[in-house]
């Protein structure tokens, strides 16, 4: 799976009461999640989402266990998430709803400029540099693969 | 020789591993979305349904006709899955879960991030998301990376003016909140030893804020004790000696009360230095602090005084809130000018029931104080029972050293 998208940086530390408010999840409607995704961060992020790949910095998606983040970011456009690390139950909740998060150190964010990702080959090409990324366990690979868990447990 | 998530988890730090889930449970919030996940999976027949319990805690009762409507589909969902259903007014999750529905060794797996507040029972208990949750329905187990280990090592006895929460927030303060990502936390020593189950709670509840997958302490006298009221017998976890990846000593005679700062967590500042800052509110209560010990010790400083600010106090569970009535806690508390709320998680999440309005300062005993998280433009500092107790009665931000 080779991922493109224009970068889209945010800071270190986002929580997912800032991915998502709570106040914004007490629906099932996903689109609601897309459009204010993001909104106590910088309310002008949710439209700039479509086909980007957000670089965030350590610890993304610290804080609630709540899946209406991945969706959120996923529901927006967003093609994956790059970050140097993830919150545990975060990281595993977006693999679970098909949304590609990677880990990834040093890798310099600059908005707006092209950022490409080899799952397979296990890189990320940002501003003409090459960054290795972790790769993921056997299992979360083939879950991603599939889509996402619930995709995952239909097919096996 | 292994840690305690070796022991129950069965694999080296760092293997991944799949493991029957013991105990597993979801919210009102998350139950929903797993739920909609369960339906996507093709609505398959549960693995193992008497392992599992929903909870309503998070907005409960329903703020809203939406939130009703929502509510009412995962109660018939429930039923029809022979899922336990604690309906409104019940408690909080992690409460309920700690009153005799988690053993030592056992795994159990919450749709809440403060899942690893059972781990204070010996337990390999962490929280996971809505689909992991559905999964486990379906299947009874799931993976785990068997965690690395920061061993914390307590000392020494704490200043009567300190709690657990003061020891959590100090801990929270040195390890950040990402030095723990993808760890386990087992608190032992002298100082442990000595603390109650409530303090024990407390300390594992806040496990997540730095980022941990759960919090522990070894089964002890204490746990059995606590859980033959239960009627449950159980034995004592042998500490040993294993491989950690960070050790920490924290001799408690050198506790302070301390407070987490806007707007994080790690944020860790001695209360004395925002001494005198104006409050809006005080809230007492939430699986970190709504317990009755907590409730007990908030009564004894309010006692026969008056509150100077707005504050609300809400017991983490229907058996505390019996308790403290009975004991005449929840009378002083009320006398004192408090608002008592129903058991459950309160404006904890921005919710309901005390959510904070723009330009208001708050000190609440809950365990995050993220941006906007309860009520969009406000700020509040997180705090211990006695902390909050001599700042409600002073409408400020005060030391609780010489209140009790």
């Amino acid at each position: 799976m080779t991922l493109s998208g224009k970068a889209v940086c945010i800071g270190a530390d986002i929580d997912t009461d800032l991915v998502i408010a709570g106040r914004y999840l007490r629906t099932k409607d996903t689109s609601v999640w897309a459009e204010h995704v993001f909104e106590d961060l910088d309310p002008s992020l949710a439209p700039r989402l479509k086909g980007a790949v957000i670089v965030a910095g350590n610890n993304m998606g610290c804080g609630s266990s709540r899946e209406q983040a991945p969706v959120a970011i996923r529901e927006a456009g967003a093609v994956a998430v790059i970050a140097p690390s993830f919150a545990r139950i975060f990281f595993r909740n977006a693999i679970n709803v098909g949304l590609p998060v990677i880990e990834c150190d040093g890798l310099v964010c600059a908005d707006g400029s092209t950022v490409i990702i080899s799952m397979e080959e296990g890189w990320v090409e940002a501003g003409g540099i090459r960054y290795p990324i972790r790769p993921l366990s056997p299992k979360m690979q083939d879950i991603l693969s599939a889509g996402g868990l619930v995709s995952y447990w239909r097919n096996r | 020789m292994s840690t305690l998530s070796e022991r129950i988890l069965g694999g080296p730090a760092g293997s991944y591993v799949d493991r029957v889930v013991d105990r597993a449970f979801a919210h009102d919030g998350t139950g929903v979305l797993a739920m909609e996940a369960y339906r996507q999976m093709g609505n398959p027949k549960p693995a193992r349904p008497e392992t599992v319990s929903i909870i309503y805690d998070h907005i409960a009762p329903a703020n809203t006709s939406q939130t009703a409507t929502l509510q009412n589909e995962l109660r018939l969902f429930a039923a029809e899955m022979g899922f336990a259903l604690t309906d409104i007014g019940g408690g909080i999750c992690h409460q309920l879960m700690s009153e005799g529905r988690v053993l030592p060794g056992e795994v159990v797996v919450g749709a809440d991030s403060h899942s690893c507040t059972t781990g204070a029972l010996g337990a390999f208990s962490t929280g996971m998301g809505a689909t992991d949750m559905a999964a486990i329905w379906a299947e009874g187990s799931t993976w785990f990376r068997v965690p690395e280990t920061i061993s914390i090592n307590l000392t020494g006895r704490l200043p009567t003016w300190c709690e657990a929460k003061d020891i959590v927030l100090t801990v929270t303060g040195r390890i950040g909140m990402d030095g723990g990502t993808y760890r386990a936390l087992e608190y032992t020593g002298d100082g442990a030893t000595a603390l109650s189950m409530a303090g024990r709670l407390t300390l594992c509840n806040m496990a997540v804020e730095c980022g941990a997958q759960t919090g522990f302490f070894y089964a002890d006298k204490t746990t059995q004790h606590y859980l033959a009221h239960y009627g449950h017998t159980i034995q004592p976890q042998k500490v040993e000696e294993g491989t950690y990846c960070r050790e920490l000593s924290i001799d408690l005679a050198d506790t302070e009360p301390v407070l987490s700062v806007p707007h994080r967590v790690d944020t860790v500042a001695s209360v004395t230095e925002y001494a005198g800052t104006h409050l809006d509110q005080v809230f007492v209560g939430t699986c970190t602090n709504g317990r009755y010990e907590d409730l007990e010790r908030f009564a004894h400083i309010v006692r026969g005084k008056e509150v100077a600010c707005r504050t609300i106090v809400v017991p983490a569970s229907r058996a505390i809130m019996q308790q403290a009535a009975e004991t005449g806690v929840l009378t002083d508390i009320i006398a004192a000018g408090c608002v008592v709320g129903p058991p459950g998680c309160g404006p904890c999440l921005g919710m309901h029931l005390g959510v904070l309005g723009e330009g208001e300062t708050a000190l609440s005993t809950a365990n995050r104080n993220f941006k906007n998280r309860m009520g969009v433009g406000a700020k509040y500092f997180l705090g211990s029972v006695a902390t909050a107790a001599a700042s409600a009665l002073k409408g400020e931000i005060t030391s609780p050293e010489g209140a009790i």
